[in-house]
C-alpha cells in the first residue's frame, strides 16, 4: 500500500518535518508495513483503550488561582518578542504545494 | 569506598554520625565524575549549586535536624526532567540552551528533601531509542567496558586494535543515568521509562530499574513521549535504594491529572525469608525469538531458585505479548506526534532563521532542531491519525492494547503475584555492532520484553542477576500488580540477596577514590 502523492502532501503539512526525500518516504512506507501487522489481531467486540486508569475519576481541583505573574519568565526562553508578545512570521501563507519528484525545505 | 555504600544501610548512617560530610560527598562524586568523564554519561554538571546544596546540607547536619534519609545524598537526572536554572536539553538542537523556569515535580521533591543535584545525564535524543546512541551529545559508554570483568574476558583480535573501539553500550534510552549509577559518581538518578527505557540500561550497567506504576509518581515536568505511558523511573545500586526513592517520589500531584488520588505511604521492605506462600509466574511468550542461550539459563536457573526455596512457579501464557512491539509502534508514534508539535520555534527552543511565513519556520526550525529518529515518529504518528487511517490503525491500536492489559489481569486474577522474565535479549552490545541497524529496528528488537509493562501500566524491576560470559552484567525482570510496589519489591530484594551480583571493578575509579577498596566477596549466582 504505497502512500500517495496527496497523503503526502497532507503529511508534510500537518508534521512539518520535512521528510520529502526519498530515505524519509521509505522510512514511512517501512513503518506502515510494520503497523499492518496490527491487522493480524481478532479486536471484535473490545473496547479501544485510552488509558489504564480509565476506572479512576480524574482529580479536579478547586478553580481558585494559586500560582501565576510569571511572564518574565515565560518570556525568558522565546527568541523573539515584543512587549509581553511571543512574535511569528506571518501566517495564512500556505506551504507550497507537492508536485511529483519536488524537493522544496532544501537545507537552507 | 563511601561512594560504594549503599543509601539507607550505611551512607545515611554515616552523614548523620558525621563520618563524612555532605560537602565531601559532594566534592569525590564531582571528582569522580571529571575522571569519567569518557563515559559521556552527564550533558551538564551543576558543579556551584550542587556544591552549594551540600554546603546547606551540611549546617542541617551541624543543628542535628536533617531533612530525611536523602539529605545530602548525591542524585542525577535524566536530561529530560525540566530543572530550574539548569539547561534542560534532552539531547537535542531543539533545546540545546533552554533554562527550564521550574522543576519538575519528583526533582523538586528531591530538593525538598535536601538531595544534592549533580547534574544531567545524556540520553537518546528525546528519549527515543534504546541504547543511548542517538542522543547531540553523543552516546553514553557503558562502566563495565572498562572494568576488569569485562577485559578479562575479551580477546583482542590484533595488537593494532585499540581498546577504545571494543566499548559496549548502556542500553538506554536512560543510559546516562545508568551509567552515573553504575560508575559510583551518585547513589540514585532518575530515568524515564515508556518501552523500557530505565529497565534496559539498568540491565545492561549492571544496577536497579525500578518502573513504577503508572500514575503513582508525577510526570509533571518530565518532557512528553507517550503521555498514556510515560513513567519516571528510578536507578540504584539495590533495591532497598529504590524504596527510599519510590517513597520520596510517590503520591498524588495536583500539578499532573494522571496521578491516583490515593494514600502512598513509604515502606521499608521486610527481610523476606519465606517464599512459600508466593506465586511466581513465568510467562512463555517471553523466550522470545532472539534470546540469548545464556540469559534463557540464567532465567531458568532463577526460576528454580524460587522453587526450591519453596515458592510457587508456575508457566503462564500472555498470548498477545507478540503484537505489544507493533501496538507500541503505533501509539507511540502517534503521541509522539501530538506531544512534538509545541516545539515550534516561538516560546522556548531553537528558532530557524526563515521568515517567510509562520509555516516555513515551524518547519525549518523542526527539520534543524529534530534528528532523523524523532522526525520518523513525528511523521508516522500523523499518517496514523489521518483521518482515513484513525481507525484502522490507531483505535485498532488501542483495542489490541486492552488486550495486552486483559492479559496480564487474566494472570494476576488466576493466583500469581509476580512474573519472572528477562529484561533483555542479551548482555550489552558493542556499539560499533550495535550501530549497524537502525533506530527502529534497534527499538523494536530491545523492547520486547519491557514494553508490555508500559501497556498495561504495570510495575516492574530489573534486577542485576550475574556476568555474562563475556563479563557483563544481565538482569532479570520481575512484574508486579498494579500499585503493588512493596511486594514487588520485597521479592526483589529477596532475590538480590540471594544472586549476590559481583560488584564492577573499575581500575580507573580505584585511582581516584580516596577511600578504603571496599571488596565485596560474593557467591556469584553464574
Amino acid at each position: 500500500q504505497k502512500v500517495s502523492v496527496e497523503e503526502l502532501d497532507h503529511l508534510e503539512h500537518l508534521a512539518l518535518v520535512d521528510f520529502r526525500d526519498l530515505e524519509g518516504v521509505e522510512r514511512l512506507q517501512k513503518a506502515i508495513q510494520f503497523a499492518d501487522q496490527l491487522h493480524e489481531v481478532n479486536t471484535d467486540g473490545v473496547e479501544p483503550m485510552d488509558s489504564v486508569l480509565e476506572d479512576r475519576c480524574l482529580y479536579l481541583r478547586e478553580d481558585d488561582v494559586t500560582e501565576g505573574n510569571c511572564t518574565k519568565d515565560l518570556l525568558q526562553n522565546a527568541r523573539e518578542k515584543v512587549e509581553e508578545y511571543f512574535v511569528a512570521p506571518p501566517g495564512n501563507i500556505p506551504l507550497p504545494k507537492l508536485e511529483e519528484g519536488d524537493t522544496f525545505l532544501q537545507g537552507s | 569506598a563511601v561512594l560504594k555504600d549503599g543509601l539507607r544501610s550505611q551512607v545515611s548512617a554515616a552523614l548523620k554520625e558525621g563520618q563524612v560530610t555532605p560537602t565531601e560527598l559532594c566534592q569525590r562524586c564531582l571528582a569522580l565524575i571529571k575522571s569519567t568523564k569518557f563515559l559521556n554519561a552527564y550533558i551538564t554538571v551543576a558543579e556551584e549549586t550542587a556544591l552549594k546544596q551540600a554546603e546547606e546540607s551540611e549546617e542541617r547536619y551541624k543543628r542535628g535536624q536533617p531533612l530525611g534519609i536523602l539529605d545530602g545524598i548525591p542524585i542525577a537526572v535524566k536530561d529530560n526532567f525540566n530543572t530550574a536554572g539548569i539547561e534542560t536539553t534532552c539531547a537535542s538542537n531543539m533545546l540545546k540552551g533552554y533554562i527550564s523556569p521550574y522543576n519538575a515535580t519528583v526533582v523538586q521533591k528531591l530538593l525538598d528533601q535536601g538531595a544534592v543535584l549533580l547534574g544531567k545525564t545524556n540520553l537518546d535524543e528525546f528519549a527515543m531509542g534504546s541504547g543511548s546512541t542517538d542522543g547531540v551529545f553523543g552516546p553514553v559508554r557503558n562502566p563495565w567496558s572498562y572494568s576488569k570483568q569485562y577485559k578479562e574476558k575479551s580477546v583482542p583480535k590484533s595488537h593494532s586494535e585499540d581498546e577504545e573501539s571494543n566499548w559496549v553500550i548502556t542500553g538506554g534510552s536512560s543510559g546516562g543515568s545508568a551509567a552515573a549509577v553504575s560508575s559510583f559518581t551518585c547513589f540514585a538518578a532518575l530515568g524515564s521509562d515508556t518501552g523500557g527505557s530505565t529497565r534496559n540500561p539498568a540491565a545492561h550497567c549492571g544496577v536497579v530499574g525500578l518502573k513504577p506504576t503508572y500514575g503513582l509518581i508525577s510526570r509533571h515536568g518530565l518532557i512528553p513521549l507517550v503521555n498514556s505511558m510515560d513513567v519516571p523511573g528510578i536507578l540504584t545500586r539495590c533495591v532497598d535504594d529504590a524504596a527510599v526513592l519510590l517513597g520520596s517520589l510517590a503520591g498524588h500531584d495536583p500539578k499532573d491529572s494522571t496521578t491516583i488520588q490515593d494514600d502512598f505511604k513509604p515502606f521499608e521492605l521486610p527481610n523476606l525469608t519465606d517464599v512459600s506462600k508466593l506465586s511466581i509466574g513465568i510467562p512463555k511468550e517471553y523466550h522470545a525469538p532472539g534470546l540469548s542461550s545464556e540469559i534463557l539459563a540464567l532465567w531458568s536457573k532463577a526460576a528454580n531458585l524460587f522453587k526450591n526455596a519453596g515458592a510457587k512457579v508456575v508457566e503462564v501464557s500472555l498470548p498477545h505479548t507478540p503484537y505489544s512491539i507493533v501496538c507500541y509502534h503505533v501509539l507511540c508514534t502517534a503521541e509522539v506526534a501530538s506531544n512534538m508539535a509545541r516545539f515550534d520555534g516561538l516560546e522556548y527552543g531553537h528558532r530557524s532563521d526563515k521568515k517567510d511565513s509562520t509555516e516555513s519556520m515551524y518547519a525549518a526550525t523542526r527539520r534543524e532542531g529534530f534528528n532523523d529518529v524523532v522526525r520518523g515518529r513525528i511523521l508516522s504518528g500523523n499518517y496514523f491519525l489521518l483521518k482515513q487511517n484513525y481507525e484502522k490503525y490507531f483505535v485498532k491500536a488501542q483495542k489490541v492494547r486492552r488486550l495486552i492489559a486483559n492479559d496480564f489481569v487474566k494472570v494476576f486474577r488466576s493466583g500469581v503475584d509476580i512474573l519472572l522474565t528477562p529484561t533483555t535479549l542479551s548482555d550489552a552490545a558493542p556499539y560499533t555492532e550495535f550501530i549497524q541497524e537502525d533506530n527502529r529496528t534497534r527499538s523494536a528488537q530491545n523492547d520486547i520484553l519491557t514494553q508490555a509493562a508500559n501497556m498495561a501500566g504495570l510495575p516492574a524491576i530489573s534486577v542485576p542477576t550475574a556476568l555474562s560470559e563475556r563479563g557483563l552484567p544481565v538482569g532479570l525482570q520481575f512484574i508486579g500488580r498494579s500499585f503493588q510496589e512493596k511486594q514487588l519489591l520485597t521479592v526483589a530484594k529477596w532475590f538480590e540477596k540471594q544472586v549476590q551480583f559481583p560488584m564492577i571493578q573499575l581500575e580507573e575509579v580505584k585511582r581516584h577514590d580516596n577511600g578504603v577498596f571496599q571488596h565485596q566477596k560474593s557467591a556469584s549466582f553464574s
